[in-house]
């Protein structure tokens, strides 16, 4: 795919799902969790029903709308958590080196060694279904790959010559680590970034759809889909207009990446993966 | 080679130590202890007499390090703990899972590795062509569909639909049951394998040995064959190895989605029933599986490229 689609394709996607999430009361035709009526239930998508109605006669088309809200929450707050402790991690390691470094690279191991979904289920199964369990979960489990960037910047960025005369001009750490070091580092961590937020969204859909998430009647896409499941072959519909809305936000957020990475960290274009 | 792999376990044992501790401090020291969550019957909190009597009885009143020592010490036996809910030794239950569980991971690889290492060769021997632009963009969604969701579209064509496959179950095991969350869990491996695939094969491409082996003559299918294919397949086999670890990760989705009984789907089970031993159980065993795998691997760079040496 050429490189400047994948920046406009998916950074519309991406510009269209926050429209979405933040516009959703105005966009809805109805309230996603209190309009059920029994006469509406299972319709087809028409005219009337965009996207079609569910067994308690909820439109599809206004919790889909609604669901984009719970899901971007989760992907951005949780990766922007994720990215902070990853980077104070990998940037602490990387300048101070030493038994912090050690213990850095141990915790990161570690990490590493437990698939990042499972982890997060480990933790939800501690704290207990709900929104702020998903941040928490998902927000703790997801740093290590930004941490070892930052860290391998730090590394290569620390003996460079506008640091050292920082440095010399009487900078302490922290100040030469957030004015000199971080600024410099911060392309492939937005990259990652983008990345982590399509694998967040992702996440959040597949730990509601295990009942371990965003709990029913409230419209997550994940949980709309565990509730779609009895139902796939009288009403489709309810389960291919939340799939496809998981489906067009996480790839708008994984080309968006792409496409950043082309421009912010172009080292890494011969190794693209 | 014996000490490399001696080694290599070595290494290990710290990092299975911490995850152990990891597991054990996260049910044991947060909000919600063990016994108020197995006396939670969502009727509110249980008599708080039956609640001391389980502490002593699971021996929670202990402090936590010699509740550690103790799981530690069992947990070298091979003594898992016993689950609360059906009183069954936890290494029974996932001894019974283990096998389901790997057929599927096996066979999701085994679908990625089958469909996307050539789908990275076509797109990166043609680079720009409309083939690697298809390949691209079946890798690029392969990554990012729902598993669940592509799974309940497979199973509603496929076995609703077509009527060609079962819709879920293990039934006895055969083939027809495997395909559906086979395919399921392999596409998203597949799509970084074919992702990862061209990129390798892309730079080798412009490597100086290529180049020399096409100065002298060599035929454009014995270069593929012998300098790009072998030098692509150390960064494969990275991939391979790292998506062996997310597979286990990710099977929980598909095993539950299709009512698969393996490790996954007892996991989620457990959490759900707060059936906290089977629950540290899973996690352990899909942990140890992980690590494994990537020993495997790192014995394999070896074998595939002699320049990695075992020092």
């Amino acid at each position: 795919m050429k490189l400047g689609a994948s920046l406009i394709i998916g950074g519309a996607l991406f510009a269209l799902a926050i429209f979405v999430g933040l516009f959703a009361p105005w966009l809805a035709h109805t309230d996603p969790v209190m309009d059920a009526n029994l006469l509406n239930a299972e319709e087809p998508p028409s005219w009337i029903w965009w996207f079609g109605t569910d067994a308690q006669g909820r439109d599809i088309y206004s919790r889909v709308v609604h669901g984009a809200r719970i899901s971007l929450t989760v992907g951005i707050v949780s990766q922007f958590v994720n990215s902070v402790i990853g980077v104070t991690l990998g940037l602490t390691a990387g300048y101070w080196g030493g038994w912090w470094d050690d213990f850095v690279n141990g915790l990161t191991n570690l990490m590493l060694a437990i698939p990042s979904l499972i982890f997060a289920l480990a933790i939800m199964a501690v704290l207990g279904p709900g929104l702020t369990s998903l941040l928490i979960a998902l927000g703790l489990t997801n740093w290590s790959f930004t941490c070892r960037i930052a860290r391998a910047s730090t590394l290569s960025l620390k003996s460079q010559g506008y640091v050292q005369a920082a440095r010399v001009l009487g900078y302490g750490d922290l100040r030469i680590m957030i004015t000199q070091l971080l600024p410099n580092m911060l392309g492939p961590i937005i990259v990652i970034g983008t990345l982590g937020m399509g694998g967040a969204v992702l996440a959040e859909a597949s730990l509601s759809f295990l009942g371990l998430g965003i709990r029913p009647p409230y419209p997550s896409w994940g949980s709309m889909l565990s509730e779609a499941r009895d139902q796939i072959t009288t009403a489709p519909w309810l389960s291919i207009f939340p799939g496809l809305a998981i489906f067009l936000t996480v790839l708008g957020l994984n080309l968006l990446g792409d496409g950043l990475r082309d421009i912010l960290d172009p080292q890494s274009r011969s190794r693209r993966t | 080679m014996l000490s490399f792999l001696i080694r290599r376990i070595l290494q290990t044992v710290p990092t299975v130590l911490a995850v152990v501790l990891v597991i054990f401090v996260l049910f044991s020291v947060v909000p919600g202890s063990i016994v108020s969550s197995m006396s939670d019957d969502g009727r509110g909190a249980a008599d708080p007499q039956v609640m001391e009597r389980m502490k002593k009885q699971l021996g929670l009143d202990d402090p936590v390090y010699i509740r550690f020592g103790a799981y530690i010490a069992k947990l070298a036996t091979g003594d898992l703990g016993t689950s609360f809910r059906t009183r069954e030794p936890v290494t029974t239950m996932l001894a019974k899972r283990m096998w389901p569980t790997l057929q599927l991971i096996f066979a999701a690889m085994i679908f990625a590795i089958v469909i996307g290492v050539p789908l990275g060769f076509i797109a990166a021997l043609r680079p720009g062509s409309i083939a690697d632009t298809i390949s691209m963009v079946v890798a690029v969604s392969g990554l990012s569909i729902a598993k669940f969701w592509l799974g309940l579209l497979l199973m509603y064509l496929f076995a609703l639909k077509l009527g060609w496959l079962p819709s879920f179950g293990y039934g006895d095991g055969g083939l027809k049951y495997l395909i559906l969350p086979a395919v399921t869990l392999g596409v998203s491996p597949m799509a970084l394998l074919a992702r990862t695939t061209r990129a390798a094969v892309l730079e080798i491409m412009t490597a100086d040995f290529v180049r020399t082996a096409r100065s002298k003559g060599m035929s454009e299918t014995r270069v593929v064959k012998w300098h790009v294919m072998r030098n692509a397949l150390v960064l494969i086999l990275t991939t391979i190895g790292l998506q062996f670890g997310a597979l286990m990760g990710q099977a929980v989705v598909v095993e539950k989605l299709f009512s698969w009984p393996g490790i996954g789907s007892l996991l989620v089970d457990s959490v759900l029933q707060r059936d906290i031993p089977a629950v540290q159980g899973s996690i352990f065993v899909v942990v140890l599986f992980f690590l494994a795998i990537n020993m495997l691997i790192d014995v394999l760079y070896g074998v595939i490229d002699p320049r990695i040496r075992y020092a």
